[in-house]
């Protein structure tokens, strides 16, 4: 009896083999490994959500998400780079560091992708965004959101300490600065143990005063990074630092921290970038955030050469890994759709590079940043990020020592100039 | 007769038919030793070399070193002030722990190891904070030290104090090497503590009370016969609080990454600052190295000037 069983069960099985391969081929399953940084919400469960909408669309395609912390993903990502397997689809910043990881060849060139159907997909992203993520003429990734830093503030804090108009100069500022701190009011939140929320504040002060010219000599050392407009801004920081505006221990809080106390209401001014409303709401006690929150541009040094239309910032993107299939750039493609960046926008994430998104975006302040950028007299990406990742580093290791006093402006820009003259060639 | 039988067995004179033993006996000897060996070779020797030969290049740890730069990293570190401030900052810590956190954990023990009431629950309450986690203490800590006196606790106690301001701690450069000492302090004083127990244990109780009998006091019989014969017990712990101290990277790390502006910073913080923050992987080999042979020399010479039989008698 077992052996008829068997005899049986094995015609089954050949027949259903049989059967199997002479169906239609199924696709063939590929797993796509994506890292992000939004370990909170509302991008946490926005970045899921799309997962799983496109794994239900395309059965096939497995994704696997790994989400870290802002640092932690920067070291675990070259950790995975000397190995040489990067992830297929990994958060990205462009600029220097992505350059490096060209450079070492870790990254696919995506512009056949982008350039397919005369160039469809390649139109629906503003071209100044795209080029972040592009090294010599290819790219590599795509912008997701784009945007700057600016001064965000808390206009209850402000209407308590009698300002009625935002700053537009730098002695303006100084002045409301004075006021709030009668007021009993912190003036401004830093988290400057992470050192780059700092630098946001020098880099504007070198960009007010020396301009784009200033800073494009020394990038391409025919100036320095000891020129005047790089030491009056230090100087200029000082004044600043002088009035004791930050909270207390700012010299080790982080970039959450700084967030936080901004967003639970008790400093009236941090300078941070377009993801500064979404951050301070979740970092915040009671997760509400600023009520009244408001947006104002780098007010404008008196004697500078600087527009006050010039705008330093960045964006968040998507890089493609040496290894991705096919389907990682699909993937991608649909996580920048109009749709999907519309509704982006419309959580506060960020501002949609891409065409057609704009209507998510409602929120005045974040209207006002995107107007901002798209009207830059000149566009500058966070230095630290522009520069070579070893001497953006030394760069905010550099503006670290002027908020601790323990440097002088000249001292701690030619330790800046040392690092560039190692770094850039 | 038993000597003789007992040697019976041994060769008289080498002799061919030994030899194929012998090699079988080597044989045993590799085939046990292979696993174990094979394993320090692939994560001890093989990484110490590589860091050698990166440590000659210029090299961000993507792709190929080709960027070939001879010794100029060692020459970069040795005349770099923050690395000597690293070397100073280990070796304050050194010295603080050798003359404040053992003899603390040494009076403890012979405090908690003997007849104190209730010693079962002082041992276990000053060795738990060994059995946490060094991610954990320090996150625990940060915010004790916190720098708003909202939320620091340390803070909240200072400014109930008239006249005395919230102080700044890990934010001040002035305090955070001193707050770092306290949590390491803290941290590792138990393990000490527990090392000096087993070592009290040791000691016979004859000894003891014949320096009761011959009327030695409370204090002398401690000086004279206790402390003496904990000498080995004692020259292990300093062994592993130097070498610990010269090491030391989670807990600073998380708590002050080094700063601010390099007031806490650690050999070990340094080298993770270059390789990792700045990915110049190179010169972090290079540190790495300069690492390994200050606490190789510190060992050997250690080993050779400090750990004589106790036979030899005193500390």
């Amino acid at each position: 009896m077992s052996r008829k069983m068997y005899t049986i069960l094995s015609i089954m099985l050949i027949g259903a083999f049989a059967l199997a391969a002479c169906g239609p081929a199924a696709p063939k399953t590929v797993t796509i490994n994506w890292w992000h940084i939004s370990t909170a919400d509302p991008g946490l469960s926005f970045w899921a959500g799309l997962a799983k909408q496109y794994m239900t669309d395309h059965p096939n395609v497995t994704i696997n998400i790994t989400v870290l912390e802002n640092e932690a993903f920067k070291t675990k990502l070259t950790t995975v780079m000397q190995s040489g397997n990067p992830p297929d689809i990994f958060q990205s910043w462009g600029g220097g560091d992505m350059n490096a990881q060209v450079q070492a060849g870790m990254l696919q060139d995506i512009t056949p992708a982008l350039d397919a159907n005369s160039g469809a997909w390649r139109q629906t992203f503003g071209a100044g965004a795209l080029s972040v993520y592009a090294y010599q003429g290819k790219n590599y990734g795509v912008p997701w959101d784009m945007g700057m830093v600016g001064w965000w503030y808390n206009k209850d804090l402000f209407a308590k300490a009698g300002i009625t108009d935002t700053p537009t100069t730098w002695s303006d500022f100084l002045n409301d600065v004075k006021k709030l701190e009668a007021a009993g009011i912190t003036p401004i939140a830093l988290g400057e143990g992470d050192k780059w929320p700092g630098m946001h504040i020098w880099m504007y002060l070198a960009t007010r005063i020396g301009g784009e010219a200033a800073f494009d000599a020394a990038y391409s050392q025919k100036g320095s990074f000891t020129d005047p407009a790089f030491i009056q801004a230090f100087q200029k920081l000082q004044d600043l630092i002088a009035l004791q505006p930050f909270q207390p221990g700012y010299l080790s809080a982080t970039h959450d921290d700084m967030e936080g106390y901004f967003g639970n209401g008790k400093a009236a001014m941090e300078l941070t970038g377009q993801w500064g409303p979404s951050v301070e709401t979740a970092d915040s006690a009671d997760k509400k955030g600023v009520a009244n929150l408001g947006f104002f541009n780098f007010p404008s040094v008196e004697g500078g050469v600087g527009k006050n239309t010039d705008v330093c910032g960045g964006g968040n993107g998507f890089a493609i890994g040496k290894n991705a299939p096919p389907e990682a750039i699909d993937f991608v493609k649909f996580l920048t759709n109009a749709t999907n960046e519309a509704q982006m926008a419309k959580l506060g994430m960020g501002i949609p590079p891409v065409a057609g998104a704009e209507s998510g975006l409602t929120d005045p302040n974040m209207l006002a940043v995107k107007q901002n950028v798209a009207n830059a007299t000149y566009f500058q990406l966070y230095y630290d990020q522009y520069l070579p990742p070893a001497m953006g580093s030394a760069l905010n290791d550099s503006v670290q020592t002027i908020f601790a006093a323990t440097a002088t402006p000249q001292q701690a820009a030619q330790a800046i100039e040392d690092s560039a003259k190692q770094n850039l060639k | 007769m038993e000597v003789a039988q007992a040697r019976s067995d041994a060769p008289a004179s080498p002799q061919p038919t030994r030899s194929p033993r012998r090699t079988q006996d080597y044989l045993t000897i590799a085939l046990f030793l292979a696993p174990a060996f094979i394993l320090f070779l692939i994560f001890l020797v093989y990484p110490i070399f590589s860091s050698l030969y990166f440590s000659l290049f210029n090299w961000n740890g993507l792709g190929p070193a080709v960027d070939f730069v001879s010794l100029d990293n060692f020459k970069q570190i040795l005349t770099d002030q923050v690395f000597m401030k690293a070397v100073g900052d280990c070796l304050l810590i050194v010295v603080l722990s050798l003359i404040i956190q053992l003899p603390l954990a040494l009076a403890l023990a012979i405090m908690v190891g003997r007849d104190l009431p209730g010693r079962a629950f002082f041992r276990a309450v000053f060795f738990m904070p060994y059995v946490l986690s060094e991610v954990i203490t320090a996150i625990i800590w940060m915010g004790l030290f916190s720098a708003d006196p909202s939320r620091g606790l340390i803070n909240a106690l200072l400014i109930l104090i008239p006249g005395v301001q919230p102080q700044g701690f890990l934010s001040n450069i002035h305090q955070v090497l001193l707050c770092v000492f306290v949590v390491l302090s803290w941290k590792y004083f138990g393990l000490h503590m527990l090392l000096y127990m087993a070592g009290l244990q040791n000691i016979p109780k004859e000894v003891e009370e014949a320096a009761l009998i011959d009327g030695a006091n409370r204090w002398q019989l401690t000086t004279n016969v206790t402390i003496p014969l904990l000498g080995s017990t004692i020259r292990t712990t300093i062994y592993l609080s130097v070498l610990g101290s010269l090491t030391q990277f989670t807990l600073v790390w998380i708590m002050t990454k080094g700063g601010p502006v390099n007031a806490s910073e650690f050999m070990a913080t340094y080298m993770y600052r270059f390789g990792f923050v700045r990915f110049m992987l190179g010169y972090g080999s290079a540190v790495a190295l300069v690492m390994l042979l200050i606490c190789l020399a510190f060992s050997v010479a250690y080993l050779r000037l400090a750990r004589q039989p106790d036979y030899l008698g005193g500390m």
